[in-house]
């Protein structure tokens, strides 16, 4: 059992680290506030290769390993968890599926231009009557004969305003439930294809998250991505994948915050000392610290799977359901321990805090991951 | 020479470990070893409670030195005009051949064509002499043609040390010509010593140092050149024991120069520059000055910062003041960004930029906790408050309760006459 | 014909995260990151650059320094450098600039021919901004420091640089092969790339010992340095702030300044 990191991911941590620093950790307030996508970080991101990592090289990708795939998006999130979500939801949710189920053709004509961060990428399977049941879902695809045709709509839906490649769920034939659910690629300026409405979040502001209108979308048949009635199966694994990606961005959120409040608590005092010395206060910090190592390790231990090929499911679900509690719980004693400060913007912990929640929600819930680990254990 | 560890001595204690700036010292077991990153700075060997670290001499053999004599200062001058720093090392160079004795005298090397009344004025500074060579293609300085005349001047009259001014130029110019005459030179000093008895005072009273090995009666004179490393966190005493000339370069606006006396003349020494056009591979196309940009607030080296106190946005007019005289820029608290008074783009803080320059003006900043955490590593800090209470003079290295705007109008009035002090 | 520029740089610790034991008096050097010198990396910068529109020029990193300075190197590598070459013996331990700049001179002449040698103007930790000059002076060709701005000619012989002075600069051209210092307003250095680095980790890098340069123990290593440590210190450690007194506003100025002017601030 080697815990040692390999030069390439120390390297891709240092990396990953300097460019927080400077390029995506200054603006994370603004975009925050404002609720921007920061497109000129994303593009300073594409030019190291950090929109397409875990991908090879002749489409593109980086040759990455995810280790340092989920470092990358880690080292993000320390800095801005907006920030972290957007590489992960385009890497994961859109390259992802298109580099596995999609045929040499599609991968040809989309990945290059997503692996090198000039498209970004989406994925649209939620609905308004479609969270963790999935398979209720109503958007509707037709054979037409020569094309298909795509009505319905999703909501929650990151990156969508910005993307160019969507990678959506449909209702092919409902009489087969999950089996009757068929995946296409959409591509921004379809006709009859919008994203109206942006929605206005309590965290992550700077990943833009909105609705996706199919009006009588004519898709051609090429694009449909894997085989008919497989999309099911793309989502859940595709998600799989993504649970990696979301583990690893709360994982930072916490890290970040929990530097955060190292500092201040070495830098303010009160009653004549640093807080540090408090140890009501150190002691809880100690034992965040635990935490957040333990998060760590099972969200590793997970991507090594992965990397080795093997089943990761369940630890998958284990590490995104640990990592995102620990996000809560660290960015909420954070605020805390900043007293008033923290609930001031201010200070980047109020902002994290608000970052941390949506990452027990979304890409499935905390519930859903206690079913599907529960669901290991009592098979 | 060699900094060694004495076996039977060392116990293991491992304090050597975190005392080597360039860890070059590791513990095997219970004994230290100093590898190949040792740069002998010594700093260990004081730290170590049990004296089991000590400095081997080399048996070198003792080269005759005794045809050097006497100091030079590369007398820069650009554009006809005698460069400040140049002044203040002739009046060093005064200072030091003084306490030399022995008849040294100090020269000013000056170099450039058509110099006018420039030898006078480095009489006139405390020169005893000048070198002078004059010739059309030396007007503009270049690395080639300077190098040349200098090293042959020098290696003509043989002088023991040669001061240059650490300029743009003398930092493109010494190193050069001590390569040449591979020789030792020390970058960026701020302090110089010929006597052990001055250096020992200086060092007892000013520093860190462990002054008790210093022999006092050691009569050998021989350069002490003091300077900074690790971006100032160290200081470094250099010597250049066994080749000549001894070769530093001083940085400027440290060293004092003497009030001018046009009275005072000395010898001048006309040297025939052996050059030619082929000897230059450098062309100067075009000088071009340019006014001093404000550095922005992450880059520079003094900020002058505006805080509520300063009643309102025509109190900034006074900090721009104090930053064009003392060459700084401007910063300000939340609250007076706030109040509108200034540009987001200066606050210093929290929700501003962090800086650490070397110095840092707070006027009329209460020091909340939000603006110390974005100034707080300044290398100093001076906070001119009316409130005592003030909670930024918890972190100030010069704390002056008073009004700013009578304060400030006094320093930027007194500066011009800082040379007077001390 | 491929322009082949060699890049001289050193690994150095970030001096502006170190601190000073006020008890023991000496530098904590522990939890330091070691990074690559700023100044250098413009240099690699500007290579880099040249390379982006002369994709067939070939860059060699040049370093001298214990064997931990190969993670510099590979860093380099991951930038887009070619090749990386690591000078590192027990024998050139402690030299001064002096001596290093022979080590490196060394080096240099065993790689061979080359158009441009690319070098920091100072490192951060010894400060002296003397060893890139007093290399060009061992392999005699022309330098240029403070570079700030830099072309070369289309006939690919000769340069163009911008050399900073205190107030203002100078436009200087010389002939290649020749060596320039830079200076952070020279460019913008880039970072590594993902892809960069998977690339390089496994480079191999070339390892020249004393012996390979062909360097005596009268060129290089603490002996054969001219200048020697006589001693070295922590500054005072800053005490509590001094309140500055004075009867008039006058006085109060005069008194600060001149404390700042005897203790060097100013």
């Amino acid at each position: 059992m080697n815990f040692n990191l390999t030069k390439e991911q120390e390297l891709v941590r240092k990396l990953a680290r300097e460019f927080t620093v400077n390029e995506v950790a200054p603006i994370a307030a603004e975009i925050d506030e404002q609720g921007r996508f920061p497109m000129e970080t994303i593009e300073k991101a594409s030019k190291i290769g950090l929109m397409g990592m875990p991908f090879p090289e002749e489409y593109g990708g980086q040759n990455s390993d995810y280790i340092s795939y989920i470092m990358a998006i880690e080292e993000l999130s320390k800095g801005c968890g907006s920030t972290g979500v957007i590489v992960q939801t385009h890497c994961a949710l859109c390259a992802w599926p298109i580099f596995t189920y999609g045929t040499e053709e599609q991968k040809q004509k989309y990945l290059p231009n997503l692996l090198s961060g000039k498209h970004i990428g989406a994925f649209g399977l939620t609905e308004p009557n479609a969270g963790s049941d999935a398979a209720g879902l109503q958007t509707k695809a037709v054979d037409m004969g020569d094309h298909w045709l795509l009505n319905g709509s999703k909501i929650f839906i990151s990156n969508a305003a910005v993307a160019d490649t969507f990678v959506i769920m449909a209702m092919t034939d409902k009489s087969k439930g999950t089996r009757g659910i068929t995946a296409f690629i959409v591509e921004k300026g379809m006709e009859g294809f919008s994203v109206p409405k942006k929605e206005s979040k309590m965290g992550i502001c700077g990943s833009v998250t909105s609705e996706l209108l199919f009006e009588n979308v004519k898709l051609p048949k090429e694009n449909m991505l894997g085989q008919l009635g497989k999309g099911f199966k793309i989502a859940m694994s595709s998600l799989d994948v993504g649970r990696l990606g979301i583990a690893a961005q709360a994982l930072g959120i916490a890290q970040g915050a929990f530097d955060e409040t190292v500092e201040y608590l070495k830098s303010r005092k009160q009653f004549g000392r640093q807080l540090y010395k408090f140890q009501g206060l150190s002691f809880e910090m100690a034992d965040m610290k635990t935490r957040i190592d333990a998060a760590r390790l099972l969200l590793y231990r997970a991507a090594d799977l992965r990397q080795k090929g093997l089943p990761s499911t369940t630890e998958a679900a284990q590490a995104k359901l640990f990592c995102s509690e620990t996000a809560m719980h660290v960015t909420t004693k954070a605020v805390q321990f900043h007293g008033g400060y923290g609930y001031i913007k201010d200070y980047p912990v109020e902002r994290m805090m608000r970052d941390a929640k949506i990452t027990e929600i979304y890409e499935g819930t905390s519930e859903v991951m206690k079913m599907v680990i529960s669901g290991s254990v009592f098979k | 020479m060699a900094v060694v560890i004495n076996e039977s001595k060392c116990k293991g204690c491992g304090l050597c470990v975190p005392a080597c700036p360039f860890e070059a010292i590791t513990m095997q077991g219970k004994l230290a070893v100093i590898d190949e990153k040792c740069t002998a700075c010594n700093q260990c060997i004081s730290k170590c409670p049990f004296e089991a670290i000590y400095v081997t001499e080399s048996e070198q053999v003792e080269k005759d030195l005794s045809a050097y004599k006497n100091i030079w200062v590369f007398a820069e001058q650009r554009n006809g005009v005698l460069m400040n720093v140049a002044k203040e090392l002739i009046g060093e160079g005064a200072r030091l051949a003084s306490d030399m004795g022995d008849n040294t005298k100090v020269y000013a090397l000056l170099i450039g064509d058509q110099l006018g009344t420039l030898a006078d004025e480095c009489c006139a500074y405390g020169a005893d002499g000048v070198y002078k060579i004059e010739d059309p293609l030396l007007k503009q300085y270049t690395t080639d043609a300077y190098t040349k005349v200098a090293t042959q001047v020098m290696e003509q009259f043989k002088p023991e040390i040669v001061l240059y001014g650490a300029t743009h130029i003398g930092r493109d110019l010494a190193p050069r010509v001590a390569a040449r005459m591979d020789t030792g030179l020390t970058a960026d000093c701020t302090r110089l010593d010929v006597k052990i008895a001055t250096y020992k005072n200086y060092t007892e009273t000013h520093t860190t140092l462990d002054t008790s090995s210093l022999d006092v009666e050691d009569k050998e004179s021989k350069l002490l050149q003091t300077r900074p490393a690790f971006g100032g966190n160290l200081m470094a005493t250099i010597v250049c024991p066994n080749t000549r000339p001894q070769m530093a370069t001083v940085r400027p606006g440290v060293m004092a120069k003497r009030t001018k006396d046009d009275s005072k003349k000395g010898e001048l020494i006309d040297v025939k520059a052996d050059i030619a056009a082929s000897d230059i591979r450098t062309q100067v196309l075009n000088v071009v000055k340019s006014a001093k940009e404000m550095a922005s607030l992450t880059d520079a080296e003094i900020i002058c910062s505006g805080g509520r106190g300063l009643g309102d946005e025509t109190g900034f007019d006074l900090m721009n003041k104090l930053a064009d005289k003392i060459g700084g820029s401007v910063g300000a608290s939340r609250a007076a960004v706030d109040a509108g008074w200034i540009d987001h783009s200066h606050q210093v803080g929290q929700t501003g930029t962090t800086v650490r320059p070397k110095i840092y003006f707070a006027c009329g900043i209460s020091g909340a906790i939000q603006h110390l955490a974005g100034m707080q590593s300044s290398d100093i800090i001076v906070a001119i408050n009316k409130d005592e209470e003030a909670p930024i003079f918890e972190v100030a290295d010069y704390c002056i309760v008073g009004d700013l705007f009578k304060v400030v109008p006094q320093i930027i009035e007194e500066w011009d006459n800082i040379e007077q002090f001390i | 014909m491929a322009m082949k520029i060699i890049v001289c740089v050193k690994q150095v610790p970030d001096t502006n995260e170190i601190k000073i034991d006020p008890v023991r008096n000496t530098l904590v050097r522990e939890g330091v990151p070691s990074i690559l010198n700023h100044d250098d990396s413009n240099a690699l910068e500007e290579a880099l650059k040249i390379k982006d529109s002369n994709p067939d020029t070939h860059i060699t990193v040049l370093t001298m320094g214990p064997p931990q300075a190969k993670e510099l190197l590979v860093e380099c590598l991951a930038k887009g450098a070619d090749e990386a070459v690591l000078l590192s013996d027990r024998a050139l331990g402690g030299s001064d600039t002096w001596a290093t700049s022979n080590a490196l001179s060394a080096g240099v002449r065993k790689l061979g021919d080359f158009d441009i040698i690319f070098a920091g103007r100072q490192a951060i930790d010894g400060d002296t901004a003397q060893v890139g000059p007093q290399m060009a002076e061992k392999l005699d060709i022309p330098q240029v420091t403070y570079v700030t701005d830099f072309d070369i000619a289309d006939d690919k012989k000769s340069v163009t640089v911008k050399r900073a002075l205190e107030d203002g600069y100078e436009e200087i051209k010389l002939q290649m092969p020749c060596l320039l210092t830079a200076i952070k307003d020279l460019n913008a250095p880039r970072y590594m790339s993902v892809n960069g680095i998977f690339k390089s980790v496994n480079k191999e890098i070339t390892v020249w010992n004393a012996a390979d340069l062909g360097v005596t123990e009268s060129q290089v290593g603490l002996d054969a340095s001219p200048t020697k440590v006589f001693k070295s210190f922590t500054p005072a450690v800053k005490g509590k702030g001094i309140v500055v007194v004075g009867d008039t506003d006058n006085e109060l100025a005069r008194q600060l300044l001149s404390d700042m002017k005897h203790k060097q601030i100013i």
